[in-house]
């Protein structure tokens, strides 16, 4: 007999890649999707990753992928299907909003009730750069949460994790059902095979409305930093270490 | 007229630096909407009180003190209830806290807490009538978004260097105050606290950071960089991905998109290619020198000093010459 078996809900964002060059949209709010390729958020990929292990490990469970936002998000959840997640649901919305609440609230409602015994999600999103849906979903929820987790380990209804603090680490324990959002480091997501595509088209996703409330954060403006100036070699080898040390001294004066 | 209510970070009893740039930024949104107070909230071990009088020299009217010895460790639930608490009864125009590792965990709960729209990492702030008006850097430093938040209160969390702090000499009224929830009844409960390499600086505070990659070939050559990080005396040591990867150093002196985001005076990049995923993390640095033997690495086409070269060669050269030169003040 292994390990009892989990649920598990991984909650997923669609971002552009982010080897992408930007431009911004002609509203000037947006960047420029034309011509980006699109993929399941880097943390939410690793967190998808986390959950198929955890699972596997079981030797049983459940893992269910959720997304707000536009039909466009249908193809993220297919893919976190092809990797091996059991089925999906689109909480429908034009677009996913800018109010990391609001987005928390869509999913709070959806997940409230679906007897999960962990629930997880990215760090941060790519486009956002903000990490605030995990922690703010597991506020609403009323469940122990965990944020930024290098390491998780569950057995008996309790989970450990580690979480690096600056020149620190903290290793922690918490009850089920929990909230564990995920950092690089614990696992690197696996590539859907032929036959994990194949069976992922027939897997269940489910559509509903999102219950997003009141968006009270709108991007009023979108814009590119401004360039750094253009790099310089100042020499080969060791010859030119005098020349830059001077530079750190006179010029960066940073020595 | 509308105060600001500040968390103060704390390590241990010890104010970290990204507290003293929250209350910068809040006093200066307290005086842009009218004059108001800024007050700030400390919690942490018995002792922590101790941080009231800084907090006041830069600008704090009043200091809320939480002690107990539970919150010497980060015990996050007990804080989030008891910052919540506090602005409720306060009706603060906003919440303002570091985004570090404890701010990036506080903020959102507070949000959720107190049903207020959140912007994280901000590095400009202003107020406009009803709307909070941030700017923050999105998409791994590619893309610079402006936010408006609406409603009242809002939580925004501050990225650290972004504020530099400001004396604003007040002499702060200190209140007591006890936590809102219990700190030894948290779910979440801290188990060990591993400290890190001694003696350097954190990769966020540091004002010079050396990093190296995999052109440094073996883990063994980590020490030429641990050496010219020496040399500087006040550097951190980071790494890219594929030092992380193979294990030469912890995941948590990684640097870029998926790792630590820094912006020293001075970084230094040693066999690094330049990954746009590296860049990300570290091309806001005020001063970048590289050091690699390919003259056609990307790393160079942001380096503000680059040197084609070995680095087995070149760093301990550098090393010495700047011990050289740090000798001479
Ligand atoms: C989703 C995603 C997220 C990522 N996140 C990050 C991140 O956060 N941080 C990060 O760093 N990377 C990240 N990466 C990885 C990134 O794409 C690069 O693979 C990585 O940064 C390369 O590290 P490097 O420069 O050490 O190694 P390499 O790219 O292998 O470069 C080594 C360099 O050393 C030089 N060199 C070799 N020998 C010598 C010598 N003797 N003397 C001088 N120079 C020498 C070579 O010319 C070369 O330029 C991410 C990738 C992805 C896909
Ligand atoms: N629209 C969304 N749908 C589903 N999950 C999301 C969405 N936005 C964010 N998340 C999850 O929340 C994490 C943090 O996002 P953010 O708070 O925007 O940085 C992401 O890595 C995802 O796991």
């Amino acid at each position: 007999m292994g390990a009892p078996t989990v649920k598990i809900a991984v909650c997923i964002k669609r971002t552009p890649d982010s080897e992408s060059r930007f431009k911004i949209a002609p509203s000037g709010t947006a960047i420029d999707e034309a011509g980006l390729k699109f993929d399941i958020d880097d943390f939410a990929g690793y967190a998808v990753e986390v959950a198929l292990q955890l699972n596997e490990k079981s030797g049983g469970g459940e893992t269910v992928v959720v997304a707000v936002g536009p039909d466009l998000v249908q193809e993220s959840l297919r893919k976190a299907m092809s990797m091996g997640a059991d089925r999906a649901v689109q909480l429908k919305t034009d677009a996913a909003p800018a109010d990391g609440l609001a987005v928390a609230k869509a999913l709070a409602a959806e997940l409230k009730d679906g007897g999960f015994d962990l629930v997880l999600f990215g760090k941060h999103a790519f486009d956002t750069s903000a990490g605030v849906v995990g922690t703010a979903t597991a506020e609403l929820l009323g469940l122990p949460c965990v944020t930024a987790v290098s390491k998780l380990d569950i057995a008996n209804g309790r989970g450990s994790a580690r979480r690096d603090l600056e020149g620190a680490a903290e290793m922690v324990e918490f009850p089920l059902p929990a909230v564990v959002t995920i950092d690089e480091g614990i696992a690197r997501p696996r590539y859907p095979s032929l036959k994990g595509i194949m069976a992922a088209k027939k897997k269940p996703l489910e559509t509903k409305p999102a219950q997003l409330g009141v968006v009270r954060v709108a991007v009023q403006k979108a814009e590119l930093p401004p360039e750094r100036p253009a790099g310089r070699i100042i020499g080969e080898g060791t010859a030119a270490v005098p020349e830059l040390v001077r530079l750190l001294q006179t010029e960066a004066k940073v020595l | 007229m509308a105060n600001v209510l500040v968390f103060a970070e704390t390590r241990g009893t010890a104010l970290r630096k990204v507290a003293l740039e929250a209350v910068t930024a809040a006093r200066a949104l307290a005086d842009a909407s009218g004059g108001g107070e800024v007050h700030a909230l400390v919690a942490g071990a018995p002792g922590a009180a101790a941080a009231a009088e800084q907090l006041g020299k830069y600008g704090a009217d009043v200091v809320y003190t939480v002690e107990h010895p539970a919150l010497g460790t980060f015990e996050r639930e007990s804080i989030a209830a008891t910052v919540a608490e506090r602005a409720k009864q306060g009706g603060y125009r906003a919440i303002v806290l570091g985004f570090s590792t404890q701010g990036r965990d506080l903020g959102p709960r507070l949000a959720a807490k107190l049903d207020a729209p959140i912007a994280s990492d901000v590095t400009e702030i202003s107020i406009s009538g009803d709307t909070v008006v941030v700017k923050h850097p999105g998409y791994a430093n590619k893309v610079v978004l402006t936010l408006a938040l609406s409603g009242s209160p809002v939580v925004l969390s501050v990225r650290p260097g972004a504020f530099t702090a400001k004396e604003a000499p007040r002499s702060a009224r200190v209140e007591r105050i006890e936590p809102a929830a219990d700190p030894a009844a948290a779910r979440v409960v801290v188990k060990e606290v591993v400290e890190g390499a001694k003696g350097r600086p954190d990769l966020g505070e540091a004002p010079v950071i050396v990093a190296g990659g995999r052109g440094l070939k073996v883990a063994e050559n980590f020490k030429l960089v641990e050496a010219l990080a020496d040399a500087f005396g006040n550097a951190a040591v980071g790494a890219t991905r594929a030092v992380t990867d193979e294990g030469w150093r912890p995941h948590s002196d990684q640097i870029g998109q998926t790792g630590r985001q820094v912006s020293p005076q001075l970084y230094v990049a040693v066999g690094i290619s330049g990954a746009i995923q590296h860049l990300a993390g570290m091309r806001t640095s005020r001063t970048i020198v590289a050091i690699n033997k390919d003259k056609d690495a990307p790393i160079f086409k942001v380096a503000d000093y680059g040197i084609v070269g070995d680095v087995l060669e070149v760093v301990p050269a550098l090393t010495a010459a700047v011990a050289e030169a740090r000798k001479h003040h």
